[in-house]
């Protein structure tokens, strides 16, 4: 299973705390790393997963603007020869009290394969990312050559 | 164990340092045991015929000038000839590990000729069979990661270019694939370590000393120096290496002789105008942001359309008319100002004739500073975020760097010196760009760099006290 992973906190965000405690605990759990800290571009996480072959993107996102940062962020993936890789976003993604249900669905329409909200246990995620890869390498043992992300939506 | 070492120093007591340039030979003589210049001298050089003649001939007038009895102790060399050290460096995401390269092999006193990302294709290596590299570092994945894009690239060079030798400083878990294609099609390389380890981790000089090692092996050989090896030993380092050695040991000094502190070094010649700086790595102060790639802590760059003559006219491209006017002291009209600069870059020899022409050197030779140095240091962006202002910077924060020290013809031979070093410094109007802002200014007179550079390397103390004690502080008001 490929465990490299690239975090960052997403846009004009500086919420650098849950970024840290993120880090420790998926390193922790195995995975390796590379945190591209806050205030982080689409380009910049996507270079990142490139240089480094990462398996999955998990972006983060607390001051409410998140929608706007992560719109078309699968289709650069997509246009930059990532069709495969896992992306993950979480945190405080949208502003005021809206449906949770609603939220999740939209941030998976636009390509997110996992998507959390506030409050949630790292080792939730750990335990859905552990899956979702597990899930990626035997699709491509399988020789199946389609796009395992929507396979797995 | 220091006594022997010392002795082993005192059994030098002269040495010249050879700079071989593409046109002139430079030799500076030193005493070691007075830390003295005993004389400097030059002759044309010769390349293509034979670089041994220029050398020669600058030799009998050194021996001219200076009361030297048989031969120097010994002799250390570094060379630019030829065009210098032609380099393509090769990565994969062109803001990460290619922008890396390239830093790797500027730092190694490279010509950068072009920067590739990604896979090579076929017009790839057409272009790079047209630009005749010396040298290609290959880069590309961090340690463990991307292995896809390096072993193509490997295996692209091993079929189409491996008359090239090759510096491999990429995804190390990738090295023994690239190994076996370059072993299988004969092509000359070195493995370093990755100019990029991990995510925006930078780690340049393990390629550097490589490029050096490929360049002594290989390059000094197909520039055809190798022939006098004999008369000066090996040639140590490209030229540009050598100034960035001198400088930085100027900034850090040695154990036992104190150094600078951070400080930025200018040479402006005729078709590039370098620019060296130490250190400045630190991000600005509390609030503020690091992004992008860090940069070398030794930092050269090279701005190829800067410059007094072969570049002259690109100069007035980039600059403009309105820059230019704005450092001369006379008035001169748009058409003068572009036919100057055409004139002098078809005549590349061409000498200050009067009052006039020299002003008009002084000022292109300030844009040249002013832009080199803008391209240099690092900027600051102010970003509003609804936690309030938040400064991002990208690159090197040079404002607080003690020294600006300048090298190079036109500011040597200036009437004020100070007036163009000034040009390198931040200006009220932009407090975006992250120049020193009120430096002490220093003057390579002697034009000793490239040969403290070498020295620096065998005897170091000895290296920082001559430099001291040859620069020239100027503090003249413009």
């Amino acid at each position: 299973m490929n465990k490299t992973i690239v975090l960052g906190v997403i846009g004009a965000d500086c919420h650098a705390v849950g970024n840290k405690i993120l880090e420790m605990a998926l390193s922790a759990a195995g995975f390796k790393v590379f945190n591209i800290g806050v205030m982080s571009s689409q380009e910049e996480f996507i270079n990142a997963a490139i240089e480094t072959s990462a398996g999955a993107i998990l972006v983060s996102s607390l001051y409410g603007h998140g929608e706007l940062d992560c719109r078309g962020f699968r289709q650069k993936c997509t246009e930059a020869g990532l069709e495969r890789i896992l992306l993950y976003v979480g945190g405080n993604l949208v502003v005021g009290k809206q449906d949770w249900a609603s939220v999740e669905h939209k941030f998976k329409d636009m390509g997110f394969d996992r998507v959390y909200p506030p409050g949630t246990n790292p080792a939730t995620a750990i335990k859905d990312l552990e899956e979702d890869l597990q899930k990626l390498e035997d699709a491509g043992k399988a020789g199946r050559e389609c796009s395992e992300h929507v396979a797995l939506r | 164990m220091r006594t022997l070492a010392r002795q082993g120093e005192n059994a030098v007591n002269t040495l010249l340092c050879v700079d071989i340039g593409s046109t002139y030979t430079k030799l500076t003589a030193f005493d070691l045991a007075k830390e003295e210049v005993i004389g400097t001298a030059r002759a044309v050089s010769t390349v293509g015929t034979d670089v041994e003649e220029g050398y020669k001939q600058a030799l009998n007038m050194m021996r001219a000038v200076t009361v030297l009895a048989g031969e120097f102790d010994e002799i250390l060399a570094c060379s630019s000839a030829a065009g210098g050290l032609k380099m393509v460096a090769i990565g994969l995401v062109p803001e990460l590990t290619a922008q890396a390269a390239k830093q790797a092999a500027l730092g190694a006193g490279a010509r950068v000729l072009e920067t590739f990302g990604f896979e090579l294709d076929r017009y790839d290596i057409e272009s790079i069979l047209e630009m005749r590299p010396d040298i290609i570092l290959l880069a590309g994945g961090t340690d463990g990661g991307n292995k896809e894009a390096l072993i193509h690239n490997a295996g692209m060079i091993a079929n189409y270019l491996q008359h090239i030798p090759v510096v491999v400083a990429g995804n190390k878990k990738a090295r023994e694939e690239v190994e076996k294609v370059f072993r299988s099609k004969g092509v000359y390389y070195r493995i370093s370590e990755n100019v990029m380890p991990e995510l925006n981790r930078l780690n340049v000089e393990p390629a550097r000393e490589s490029i050096r090692q490929l360049f002594i092996e290989r390059i000094v050989h197909a520039k055809g120096m190798s022939g006098f090896e004999h008369a000066i030993g090996r040639v140590a380092m490209p030229t540009p290496a050598a100034v960035l050695n001198a400088v930085r040991c100027l900034a850090e000094g040695t154990e036992r002789e104190g150094g600078l502190g951070a400080l930025v070094a200018l040479d402006v010649g005729g078709a590039t105008t370098d620019v060296y700086s130490i250190g400045g790595n630190e991000v600005m102060g509390a609030g503020a942001i690091l992004r992008g790639l860090p940069e070398p802590y030794a930092k050269r760059t090279v701005e190829g359309d800067l410059g007094m003559r072969v570049s002259a006219h690109a100069l007035w491209a980039a600059a403009g008319n309105k820059m230019i006017r704005e450092y001369y002291p006379g008035t001169i009209s748009d058409y003068d100002i572009e036919e100057r600069c055409r004139y002098l870059s078809c005549h590349t020899a061409a000498l200050p004739a009067d009052k006039m022409e020299k002003d008009f050197d002084e000022a292109l030779g300030c844009a040249a500073i002013r832009l080199a140095m803008d391209r240099h240091a690092g900027s600051i962006e102010e970003r509003y975020t609804p936690a309030g202002l938040v400064y991002i910077q990208h690159g090197k924060d040079l404002r607080r760097v003690q020294y600006l020290l300048g090298s190079g013809g036109v500011i040597v031979n200036a009437d004020n010196p100070t007036k163009l070093l000034k040009a390198a410094l931040a200006r009220e109007d932009e407090d975006r760009v992250l120049k020193p802002v009120r430096p002490r200014f220093l003057i390579d007179g002697a034009y000793i760099l490239p040969a403290i550079g070498l020295m620096a390397g065998r005897f170091p103390d000895k290296a920082v006290r001559i430099l001291k004690k040859y620069l020239i502080e100027c503090c003249g008001e413009s």
